[in-house]
């Protein structure tokens, strides 16, 4: 399942699309092509990159199969994330990539997905059987040396189909003064990521909320227990599919709903 | 799972294997035989007044001494992450302000600089604002670390410790009543700036405090330092070097105790913390004594922080505090009114009585909020405990689509363990305070 290709995904999500909105888009020049002219991205300068479409929203305001007639109704808006940057990234990012990639042994795909440059921080998208490999190298080489894990945290992006969760783990070097990215997905069907508390072992409870809210399976943590919610919760808090609850607010005759309930823009 | 032979466990079955429910009262159903030694399991808080808030620690002890401590924490989890994934994204300063209550502005600013970050608007923040931001940031070092020997003199039964660290941390909170208009939860940094410019006669009052503070800061020292029974409780306990530090992913005054000056205001500088004149402070003994001179020295260098962001903003009168773009920026000021606070009424008049335009961008901006380019970001800001990240997930919306804090008490408390074991079990409280968690951030 972890050798899922990235590319599939798109195609995919792509089939998703009504037949006429099957298209790239061009971080740079705003345009829109058809997805056949591939022969064009070559004349791209080399730090554009396409956008990943995760998201298909419909719509406006949350209003869904209500007989909208305020034209709202017909928006179609794709949600996309910033996608995969081409070598040289500039800075140190290439001395990272380039050391990482040398050590792992591999210039294709088999261990670095895909890597993100966006807002000046570096995103290695990681395969997940290889992502022990990964951060040991990361920590233990001193071109690298990531001593220190801030942070390791999920995010839910339920419509993108076999890699609905993501595990993203910030890394910093003190040694160097820098902070990098990782990110590893895993499918909702199969939620398996190896566990890094053998490298990281502040990683201990970072993986342990993130199996609370997510239902994250980290293989090889000592004691995968919940660490927030009680230990006979149901169910996993922070996935896009788990309600937010409340109860609609009466105030001087009015009813306020809840915060999930009300309007959304989004 | 297959069924462990352990005589701790209770009866109910799941499907994840034995449920350990550790609340006492089950002498009849352990099976003494199994039981190895005289180690008896003391279940410490989550009600307890040494532990430092809602922490519950589960100890083996064997006599006086810890042979196995386990933190138990989330009581005071309100899914903060999640609420603020259904408010717009100013909204949610209003709650991660909540967060870790006894320095909110760190929780703040780390949530800010993210959103910032997403925007892409770090450069056209004011630099006013960016020197009230630091300003309050330094002076909530202060008030928390007060807070720090504050609760940890008195659990160790140092009152005139605590009532002094209460007495002067009202000082400071009172400016922040001045400046925020709230003594805590301010959600006065927004993505952009800050809510309001500071009041009139803000300048002289941060002047007073800072000189009263500097008559005050001393008696700690006098106090605590040599004081014989202070030292006996403190020195040597709670020891963690600085490779334990490293793994366990410490960090704030703890790491700094083991000599390592790893402070992101001087080694990832952000919001112009480089042009001020300050010491990282570091100690050569990494326990609990190390830490509270760490903690004790960083009040005075936030104090000089603080003078020098005071001198640049005396001259600064009337600049803006907010960026220029208004399709970020909050429309409006808010100023007293004869019934205490609320919008500016020269604002109101405006958008009710001569513009249209500004009454719907008004209504946009106030209810629907600003739009966050799709992306992530991360963004690390020196809270009193440690770092203090915020990764906050757009997908293009009004909301964000995912917020993450790495809370510095979460990850520090950590610590308690390695820390504890193998100590007596009074030491355990002292090593706790020495990491000075706040349950509200360690649980969110």
């Amino acid at each position: 399942m972890a050798e899922k290709d990235g590319d599939e995904n798109k195609v995919a999500k792509q089939d998703q699309l009504p037949a006429d909105k099957t298209q790239t888009v061009d971080s740079t020049s705003g345009t829109t092509q058809d997805a056949s002219h591939e022969v064009q991205q070559e004349l791209v300068p080399s730090d554009a990159r396409e956008l990943e479409v995760v998201d298909v929203r419909e719509g406006a305001f949350g209003v869904r199969g209500t007989g909208d007639t305020s034209g709202y109704g017909g928006l179609t808006r794709p949600v996309m994330m910033p996608g995969a940057a081409q070598p040289p990234f500039g800075g140190w990012f290439d001395e990272v990539h380039d050391r990482l990639q040398t050590l792992t042994d591999s210039h294709d795909d088999r261990v670095i997905e895909k890597v993100v440059v966006d807002r000046g921080e570096l995103t290695f998208f990681i395969r997940r059987h290889a992502l022990l490999e990964v951060v040991t190298h990361l920590r233990n080489d001193d071109a690298l040396r990531f001593e220190f894990c801030s942070s390791i945290s999920g995010v839910h992006f339920p419509h993108e189909s076999g890699r609905e969760l993501h595990v993203v783990y910030h890394l910093l070097s003190m040694t160097h003064r820098r902070r990098i990215r990782l990110e590893v997905t895993c499918p909702d069907d199969d939620p398996h990521v190896p566990s890094v508390v053998s490298i990281y072992p502040t990683a201990d409870w970072h993986e342990r909320e993130t199996w609370d809210f997510f239902g994250i399976q980290f293989d090889g943590h000592p004691a995968l227990t919940r660490i927030l919610m009680p230990d006979d919760w149901q169910g996993h808090p922070q996935r896009k599919d788990y309600p937010l609850g409340g109860i609609p607010v009466e105030y001087k005759g009015g009813t306020i709903p809840s915060p999930e309930h009300r309007r959304s823009y989004s | 799972m297959t069924t462990v032979n352990d005589p701790y466990a209770g009866t109910t079955e799941s499907t994840e294997g034995p449920v350990f429910t550790v609340t006492g009262q089950d002498w009849d159903s352990v099976d003494a035989s199994v039981v190895e030694g005289d180690r008896i399991v003391v279940n410490m808080g989550p009600q307890h007044p040494s532990t430092h808030g809602v922490l519950r620690l589960v100890l083996e002890i064997d006599g006086e001494t810890v042979r196995d401590a386990r933190p138990g924490i989330g009581y005071l989890h309100t899914g903060i992450e999640k609420n603020m994934e259904f408010r717009t994204w100013t909204q949610g300063v209003t709650f991660c302000t909540r967060m870790d209550y006894v320095a909110p502005f760190s929780n703040e600013a780390a949530y800010v600089a993210a959103v910032e970050k997403l925007l892409e608007i770090e450069d056209q923040v004011p630099e006013k604002a960016k020197i009230i931001r630091v300003l309050m940031l330094e002076l909530n070092r202060i008030s928390s670390h007060l807070v720090c020997i504050a609760t940890g003199g008195m659990e160790i039964g140092a009152l005139t410790v605590m009532t002094c660290g209460f007495r002067d941390r009202e000082l400071i909170l009172d400016c922040f009543e001045m400046i925020s208009g709230l003594r805590m939860n301010h959600a006065y940094f927004r993505p952009g700036g800050v809510a309001q410019d500071l009041p009139a006669g803000a300048i002289e009052k941060l002047h007073s405090t800072v000189r009263l503070l500097k008559e005050r800061l001393p008696e700690y020292a006098a106090l605590c330092n040599a004081n014989p029974i202070f030292k006996g409780r403190l020195k040597g306990v709670g020891h963690l070097d600085l490779a334990g530090c490293l793994a366990l992913g410490l960090s704030g005054p703890v790491l700094r105790a083991t000599g390592y000056d790893w402070d992101l205001r001087r080694t990832q500088p952000y919001w112009g913390y480089e042009t001020y004149d300050f010491d990282v402070v570091t100690w050569d003994e990494p326990d609990a004594y190390g830490r509270f001179r760490v903690r004790l020295e960083e009040m005075w260098q936030s104090l000089r922080i603080v003078e020098q962001a005071t001198e640049r903003l005396a001259v600064m009168e009337g600049e803006p505090v907010m960026v220029a773009d208004k399709k970020i920026a909050w429309p409006a000021q808010l100023s007293v009114g004869a019934d205490g606070q609320g919008n500016s009424a020269e604002h109101i008049r405006h958008i009710m009585g001569e513009s249209m335009e500004a009454l719907i961008h008004h209504f946009k901006i106030v209810t629907e909020g600003f739009r966050v380019p799709a992306g992530q970001a991360y963004a690390a800001i020196e809270a009193p405990r440690g770092e203090i990240g915020c990764h906050a997930v757009s997908d293009g919306g009004t909301r964000p689509y995912r917020v993450h804090f790495r809370d510095p008490s979460f990850v520090n408390l950590q610590g308690t363990s390695v820390m504890s074991e193998g100590g007596m079990l009074s030491d355990v409280i002292v090593a706790i305070a020495s990491i000075d968690p706040v349950m509200g951030g360690v649980d969110r």
